[in-house]
């Protein structure tokens, strides 16, 4: 669509490449005037640029209000490969669904850079490089560019290129601090680690673009394939269904990988090392939501390959359960949410992969919500601790730690404790957040995981009861949370001194606080106008016939209840154990006491969630170290034994030494010195053979000459007889 | 007037005498003059045939012969005086300085 058919449609379609264009303009200010800008100015423009995004994203929703029938909108159209048999094309497509991704990236984005404002502000003093500040924003806004090319793109391969940017900032941010962390390089190992996993789902993704082009591209018109998600889903139904199965598994591998999903899920509690906005960002609220929107994206190619659709459906299930065991048992703020983030993905997982594709997305939204709100507000703590302690060290308490002790962990909620009184705004945003998550009426969660388990109960009881599980852990580690966070005493002294953050961290979390509330409303259930706002997206494709959405099921007040009443007796429960019982087991003496009441309830098992089911250890085992042992053979036994030792050394240097010396040796020296020495040794034999003729006695000369005379008189004369 | 063969008899013996003188005398003066007497048995050769003939072309030769052998002994005496001056010897065996 060129820029005067945008123009004739009327609303705001054609400002669209401005939602990329602003935040990458913010990123160039900030790489090249940022040093000169100051602190401010780096901050400002790094918020404009994403916030301007957030404006044209408004306008563009504005815009899609004004056609109540639905409207898909490819703009651009940008040349980008051209061959005969493939046309790629860098064109922004705007629909319900990528609009409501726009607004969720920009709209949680931009509160996060002003999150962001604050917390970097004493991030980089705290650890020393004032410098790195404009860096971070440099990422940010990065970030943002590229998430807004993967939700507008229009085609696979555009998609992948935003794709693989959020992945490359997920990286760089991760190991921000790379100096720092276990040993010096526990960072930037888990910017590896995080790169490497999304580089095994990113290998899916590629293959399953390989075989939409390999089985797609002669089924195309003119034979010019375009990777348009139009395209493929209206030329998917013309070849064998194992071929979708395959193409949509392969797409599932993709999945795994950046939403963290089993098996690939191991990255995403190790990117806790980023700074906290970047996991509130990345890793909680968009990134991650990045294969949720891509099965949404396919969910016309999904919808004709049930098998697919089960094994999403199955891996989002299984993850919810399996990662919101593991978060129960978490000391690190960050991990137990990191987990959560887990959980709740597979919540969305599962959702896409029932069908349920307004569910999974208004989860989505919400998840963005109050997870970013449960990070920041970690954040929150996280600094509130780490003031505590630096007040401690100002004031030369007695308490203060000796130089052997440990570094206290602000991270650790056993450091933690009645945070309440010190951090009040910060306590009342994190308990809507976890009410929220936890799925109380009528916060935001509530609305979006109920209608994901209604759906779950209606399309595929065994997904419905690993969720239904799943909700009753996410309201028992949250509640577990809380408690050992804000409520009882403070444990140690730094939470004892705690402060409050600033006005502009706090800001932020109260917006998005207000979000966790009322963010329900926006599919409420009479109403339901967000199932109407993405119905024309996922009905547009094929005709509405083979969308794969299934009918809106209808507000079940059962699972509604059950999942109130699971969640409420969960909290009971965790403030059972917290509180009460951690208050009796102070009590016993010093050396009985656990860090966790559930420790003696639970024996291994609990060290075995703890432990996170030694996965990373099994993984390590069962293919990092054979990695290593392949790595490791072809690189000391195969490359320098065999290939350079044997290869190298003996066949190839040896065979050439070998003909070398024979060439100089046997050949030279023997064959053509042979010949040259032969003719002089025979000219110098014939020679010295020769000189003995030469006696120098004039006589003998004389009878030579006589008897020659005498030949050729001879001959002359006995020619003419 | 004695018939040709008479002469050319003569110079072949003549030839024959100087040849063999040649090859067997070792003095270097005596080799000398059989080198004279080879040239001279031609010279008769010459002479012999030219008036067999009747043609003066013979007779020319001879004088040429006669000139080149003047001037050949000139040479060589030359040569045998100086050769006896440093060698005390004329002897031709103990010249063999040319021995390769």
């Amino acid at each position: 669509m060129s820029l005067s058919d945008a123009m004739n449609l009327g609303g705001f379609f054609y400002l669209v490449p401005l939602v990329v264009i602003f935040p990458l303009v913010g990123m160039l200010i900030n790489i090249f005037f940022g040093g000169r800008m100051g602190e401010k100015g780096v901050a400002l423009v790094g918020c404009l640029g994403s916030g301007l995004s957030f404006v044209v994203s408004v306008l563009l929703g504005i815009s899609l209000l004004g056609h109540p029938d639905g409207i898909t909108i490819s703009y651009a159209n940008w040349n980008w490969i051209n061959s005969d048999t493939l046309h790629l094309r860098w064109a922004f497509l705007v629909d319900t669904l990528s609009v409501t991704m726009m607004l969720v990236v920009s709209g949680v984005g931009t509160l996060i850079h002003i999150y962001a404002v604050g917390y970097m502000h004493n991030d980089v003093r705290l650890n020393n490089d004032p410098g790195r500040y404009r860096r971070f924003f440099v990422y940010f806004n990065l970030f943002i560019a590229e998430m807004m090319v993967l939700v507008s793109a229009n085609n696979y391969m555009m998609l992948f290129i935003g794709w693989e940017g959020v992945g490359l900032c997920s990286y760089l941010l991760i190991s921000f601090w790379y100096e720092k962390g276990k040993n010096g390089i526990g960072n930037a190992l888990a910017g590896n680690k995080a790169f490497i996993t999304n580089r095994i789902g990113d290998f899916g993704f590629l293959i399953a673009a390989f075989l939409m082009y390999r089985y797609l591209q002669p089924l195309a018109t003119n034979g010019v394939f375009t990777y348009d998600f139009s395209q493929v889903a209206s030329l998917a139904s013309q070849v064998p269904q194992s071929i979708i199965l395959a193409i949509t598994l392969f797409l599932l591998l993709g999945v795994t990988g950046k939403s963290a999903q089993i098996p690939l899920y191991v990255w995403l509690p190790d990117a806790m090392a980023g700074p906290t906005p970047v996991s509130a960002l990345i890793h909680a609220a968009t990134m991650v939501t990045a294969g949720v929107y891509l099965v949404a994206r396919s969910h016309a190619i999904y919808a004709i390959a049930p098998i697919a659709q089960n094994w999403v459906a199955i891996a989002g299930g299984v993850s919810a359960l399996f990662a919101a065991t593991i978060a129960v048992a978490q000391f690190d703020i960050k991990k137990v949410l990191a987990y959560s983030t887990i959980s709740q993905l597979g919540y969305m997982v599962a959702a896409v992969g029932m069908g349920a594709f307004v569910a999974g997305i208004f989860h989505l939204v919400m998840h963005a919500f109050f997870k970013a709100l449960l990070f920041l507000s970690a954040g929150s703590v996280i600094q509130g601790i780490e003031r505590g302690e630096e007040q401690l060290e100002h004031v030369g308490n007695p308490h203060k730690r000796g130089k052997h002790e440990a570094p206290l962990d602000p991270q650790d909620m056993r450091n933690m404790g009645g945070l309440r009184h010190k951090m009040k705004t910060t306590f009342w945003v994190y308990l809507i957040a976890a009410l929220a998550i936890s799925g109380i009426i009528p916060f935001a969660g509530f609305w979006s995981k109920d209608e994901i388990l209604a759906e779950a109960n209606h399309l595929n009881p065994a997904i419905f009861w690993l969720l239904l599980i799943a909700a009753f852990l996410t309201a028992f580690y949250m509640g577990r949370q809380i408690i050992m966070v804000f409520f009882g005493t403070s444990r140690t002294e730094a939470a004892a001194h705690a402060t409050e953050s600033k006005a502009i961290v706090t800001a932020p979390l109260i917006i998005l606080a207000v979000l966790s509330i009322i963010g329900g409303a926006l599919n409420f259930p009479p109403i339901n106008s967000l199932t109407n706002w993405l119905g024309h997206t996922f009905q547009a494709v094929a005709g509405g016939a083979a969308s794969g959405e299934a009918a809106p099921v209808p507000f079940n007040f059962i699972v509604a209840a059950a999942s109130t009443v699971i969640a409420v007796g969960a909290l009971v429960l965790a403030w059972y154990l917290y509180d009460r019982r951690t208050r009796e087991m102070q009590r016993l003496p010093l050396g009985q006491r656990a860090d966790d009441p559930l420790r003696p309830a639970l024996g291994p098992a609990f060290t075995l969630l703890e432990n996170k089911y030694w996965i990373d250890e099994l993984y390590g085992y069962i293919i990092i170290k054979p990695y290593q042992w392949l790595a490791n053979f072809l690189g000391e036994t195969f490359e320098t034994k065999i290939w350079h030792d044997f290869i190298h050394d003996i066949v190839l240097v040896g065979g050439f030494h070998l003909q070398t010396r024979f060439l100089s040796g046997a050949f030279d020296l023997g064959f053509i010195d042979g010949i040259t020495n032969f003719l002089g040794d025979g000219f110098k034999e014939l020679g010295a053979q020769l000189r003995k003729i030469e006696t120098g006695f004039v006589r003998n000369y004389a009878l030579a000459i006589f008897i020659g005379v005498i030949i050729v008189i001879g001959y002359i004369l006995l020619r003419a007889i | 007037m004695l018939p040709v063969n008479y002469y050319l008899a003569l110079a072949i013996v003549l030839f024959v005498i100087g040849a063999l003188g040649v090859l067997v005398r070792r003095n270097a003066i005596i080799v000398f003059m059989s080198v004279e007497l080879m040239l001279n048995a031609a010279n008769l050769a010459f002479v012999a045939f030219a008036r067999f003939w009747q043609s003066l072309n013979g007779q020319i030769f001879v004088f040429f012969i006669m000139t080149v052998s003047a001037a050949e002994v000139a040479i060589g005496l030359a040569l045998i005086v100086t050769i006896f001056r440093t060698k005390d010897s004329i002897d031709v065996d103990q010249i063999n300085t040319l021995k390769g």
